[in-house]
């Protein structure tokens, strides 16, 4: 029984983390007023080029302890690649931001099965990476010995990093003079223009972010949870992490809670899944579990929530 | 100059904008104007729509860069290229419609741009409080730093955008209609806070057209009219019938002609009504109110009181949750807008141009907006082109609607002549009651008169009028009976012959219940 708490326990932290990094990410980018439904793509792109880079890294360098953090790196850069894309089209060209976001939607993929098809062959999926090249375990000798707490603590390193980004998200957001600038943006650009504010460049700087940290959940998916980036990795996690951002009320902590209980639902479906437990249901209907609930939350929560005023305006200076 | 407020500077120019012309294409919205302003006074800058007060506004405030001209500010020739060169001189400007983020505090708007920071970019909201708290002490402006917008008034909203200026250091401060939103007794307050504030010797630039707060508040006016400088006045030197003529070129009618009459039979009677808005908040609550035929009822009352929901629910637009509409005792309640118009309601509404017309269709085809299948417009499911073009070409020499086509679209058209084709619209209907929302609002003069006349006109026919509106002065003129809204109730109807602009003001804010 407390065996079964503990990796449930565990599961929970492992599968909120790439949501966490997405919904975040969508919380930098719609507080700053720039709608951003494209964190799918974004977290796409970022799974492949981090599994990708570490791999090819990995050939051409060896084992070097450096080798996973860089291509944790490249993924964030490569899910701002993709957002530089979504801001050029928002900000600068005023596009809808929502035709925008679904276009880096598909993107983000066809972008990630093209480069893997010429790099690696194949149909897209990536060389599995060694064990040891993926992304570390920093509490992995402590916790030797120690089944239970094992099992709920011996998280990959990307998990501790997205935790604490809540708290530093929120610091930033609430308690610096960039992250009142960037709310002001978004919630009136226009007040903001006239106090002297640049709306564009802090447009651009919310949905670049918003990039990055989508990229480093995509990687925590292909360098952590598993250990290579195939078409399905993703299947919809960006949505959830847009849902669970709308679901926290645009807010870091509210975006946490929200990712806990989706990765709570996933934690379950794979804990009732399993031969242990031996339920008798298609795997097929338990995998269907987070989508239902995100639909009930949608459905539920969201109509009574708003977001910033400003959210999926774009801004034209000198405009009455 | 025999009385002049003793802190006025007159050998001090604050500002000194010289033969200023600004041109859109061949269109000259300021041709040639000068505009002198002197350290310590309140100036009015007095001048129709579309006179060209908010760009001479613009210029300064370096929204706009004029095609030729000068601008001297305490002597020194300046170039004001964006709001910050604006700003860095000493410039603040109060924007009509607030530049507030509703969700932050007083504080945070305060410092928004020009933040107290400490160490790491961290904002020092302790000192930003302090700062606030000092400056709200220094010129009278008491605000609760630690209020989210959302939450104060709007007359608290109007001091946060005035210690915004202030608080980046402005010597003159340009407030535009400031006062299109406040009851009274708070524009009172706000004259107080003006003489306040030049006595500390900051100078005010007043951009209005209204006449009587000139001559309470201003010193000196300067007066436009079609893009060109009229004339600069001293207030004390001068009456508003002057300055009505000066603003609009010709002697301007203030009162409303009306013939004596009885009010007949009841028209409209609401009981116990009760109207939620969008977020389920009851803001219409227990509303009684009966409107009878040959009388207009004016309803006074502060924006966001529940005028717009009981409107709303009359005309079909929103579900009354509990209550009774009736129409000469013909039920009306949660009937559809269409059943609605059928049983006698013509209504002019709010937003014009989001509710009372399409302005992407021609004036010909908004003529018929509601009587489109109706003969002789329409026959066997095929528009009578013909008709409706004659109908229209009546309307438009009836109404005097300029420019006279019926084939131009309705957003090529001025703002009074949108408001023609829709009261043309609405009055040949023959309604039995007619509902008008802020009528006039954003008309010039011109345009105010023939509203007034056409909303008195039906009285005069025996049909009931039911207008509502913020601006007291209209519904004073206009009406002849005022019923008092207050968060959702009538708290008072009195005799619009009797009453005062102060037992109204008093009403609106809540206060002295009758």
């Amino acid at each position: 029984m407390l065996k079964d708490i503990a990796f449930i326990f565990g599961t929970t932290f492992m599968y909120a983390t790439p949501l966490l990094y997405g919904a975040l990410g969508g919380v930098f980018s719609e507080n700053s007023g720039v709608v951003n439904i494209g964190i799918e793509g974004m977290m796409t792109i970022g799974a492949f080029s981090g599994a990708a880079s570490t791999f090819i890294l990995l050939e051409l360098y060896g084992n070097a302890l450096w080798v996973p953090w860089a291509g944790f790196l490249i993924a964030g850069l490569a899910g701002c690649f993709l957002a530089l894309l979504h801001a050029i089209a928002c900000i600068t060209f005023r596009a809808d931001q929502v035709v925008s976001g679904i276009a880096i939607n598909f993107l983000g993929p066809g972008l990630a099965m093209f480069l893997g098809g010429r790099i690696f062959g194949g149909s897209g999926t990536t060389p599995t990476i060694p064990l040891e090249a993926k992304l570390i375990r920093p509490f992995d000798t402590i916790l030797k010995g120690k089944p239970l707490l094992g099992m709920m603590l011996n998280q990959y390193i990307s998990v501790y990093i997205v935790f604490s980004l809540v708290g530093i998200s929120w610091y930033i957001l609430y308690k610096t003079k960039f992250g009142i600038r960037l709310r002001a943006v978004g919630e009136h650009p226009k007040a903001a223009d006239t106090l002297g504010i640049n709306v564009y460049q802090m447009r651009y700087i919310a949905v670049l972010i918003s990039g990055f940290l989508s990229g480093l959940g995509g990687a925590s998916l292909s360098m952590a949870i598993i250990a290579n980036f195939r078409p399905t990795l993703v299947s919809g996690q960006g949505f959830i992490a847009l849902a669970a951002m709308i679901f926290g009320k645009w807010k870091p902590q509210g975006a946490m809670w929200a990712c806990l209980l989706f990765g709570v639902t996933t934690a379950l479906q794979i804990y009732l899944g399993s031969p242990a437990v031996g339920l008798k249901i298609s795997t097929h209907l338990l995998s269907m579990i987070p989508y239902i609930i995100t639909l009930i939350v949608l459905m539920g929560f969201v109509g009574k929530s708003s977001g910033p005023a400003a959210n999926g305006i774009p801004y034209e200076k000198g405009k009455r | 100059m025999d009385y002049l407020k003793s802190h006025i500077d007159l050998n001090e120019l604050v500002i000194d904008m010289r033969k200023i012309t600004k041109k859109f294409g061949d269109f000259v919205a300021n041709d040639c104007i000068d505009l002198k302003v002197y350290k310590g006074e309140v100036h009015a800058l007095l001048g129709e729509n579309g006179a060209g007060k908010s760009t001479l506004m613009n210029i300064l405030y370096g929204l706009y860069t004029p095609t030729n001209g000068e601008i001297y500010i305490k002597g020194k020739k300046v170039d004001i290229k964006n709001p910050n060169v604006a700003i860095h001189h000493g410039i603040g400007m109060v924007h009509q419609h607030f530049m507030l983020i509703k969700p932050f505090t007083v504080a945070e708007n305060i410092i928004l741009g020009i933040e107290p920071i400490t160490s790491f970019y961290q904002l020092n909201m302790k000192k930003a409080i302090e700062d606030v708290e000092e400056i709200s002490k220094k010129y009278g402006l008491y605000v609760d730093p630690r209020a989210k917008i959302e939450d104060i008034s709007v007359s608290m909203q109007q001091r946060v955008e005035i210690l915004k200026a202030l608080y980046r250091g402005a010597e003159i401060l340009i407030l535009d209609e400031p006062t299109a939103v406040l009851t009274p007794q708070e524009i009172k307050e706000l004259i107080q806070i003006m003489r306040n504030l030049t006595k500390q010797g900051k100078s005010i630039l007043l951009i209005t057209h209204k006449l009587k707060e000139i001559k309470e508040a201003a010193d000196f006016c300067t007066i436009i009219r079609r893009g060109k400088k009229i004339d600069m006045v001293e207030v004390s030197k001068i009456d508003e019938n002057q300055l009505a003529a000066m603003m609009v070129g010709r002697e301007v009618n203030f009162k409303v002609h009306k013939e004596e009459k009885r009010p007949g039979k009841v028209i409209l009677q609401i009981k116990e009504l009760t109207v939620e808005d969008n977020r389920g908040i009851s803001t219409v609550k227990d509303l009684n109110l009966t409107v009878q035929a040959g009388e207009v009822l004016g309803i006074a009352g502060v924006d966001g009181n529940g005028q717009t929901e009981l409107i709303e629910a009359i005309t079909g637009l929103r579900k009354a949750k509990s209550g009774q509409i009736l129409i000469k005792d013909y039920d009306i309640t949660n009937k559809t807008p269409r059943e609605v118009f059928e049983s006698g309601i013509s209504n002019i509404p709010e937003d014009r141009q989001k509710h009372g017309l399409v302005l992407d269709f021609t004036v010909y085809e908004n003529m018929i907006l509601e009587n489109f299948r109706k003969k002789p417009f329409s026959k066997k499911f095929k528009l009578q082109k013909e008709n409706i073009i004659n109908f229209s070409k009546k309307l438009i020499e009836e109404f005097d609607i300029r420019p006279k086509d019926e084939n131009n679209l309705a957003r090529s058209l001025s703002g009074g002549n949108q408001q023609k084709v829709i009261i043309a619209r609405e009055v040949t209907n023959d309604p039995e009651l007619l509902i008008a929302v802020q009528p006039t609002r954003g008309l010039d003069v011109g345009a105010i008169e023939f509203v007034h006349k056409s909303l008195v006109d039906q009285r005069n026919k025996n049909k009931a009028v039911l207008l509502v509106s913020f601006e007291l002065d209209e519904i004073m003129s206009v009406s002849d009976r005022i019923a008092v809204i207050y968060e959702g109730k009538i708290v008072g109807i009195v005799d619009a012959k009797k009453t005062t602009e102060n037992e109204l003001g008093l009403m609106m804010a809540g206060g002295g219940y009758k």
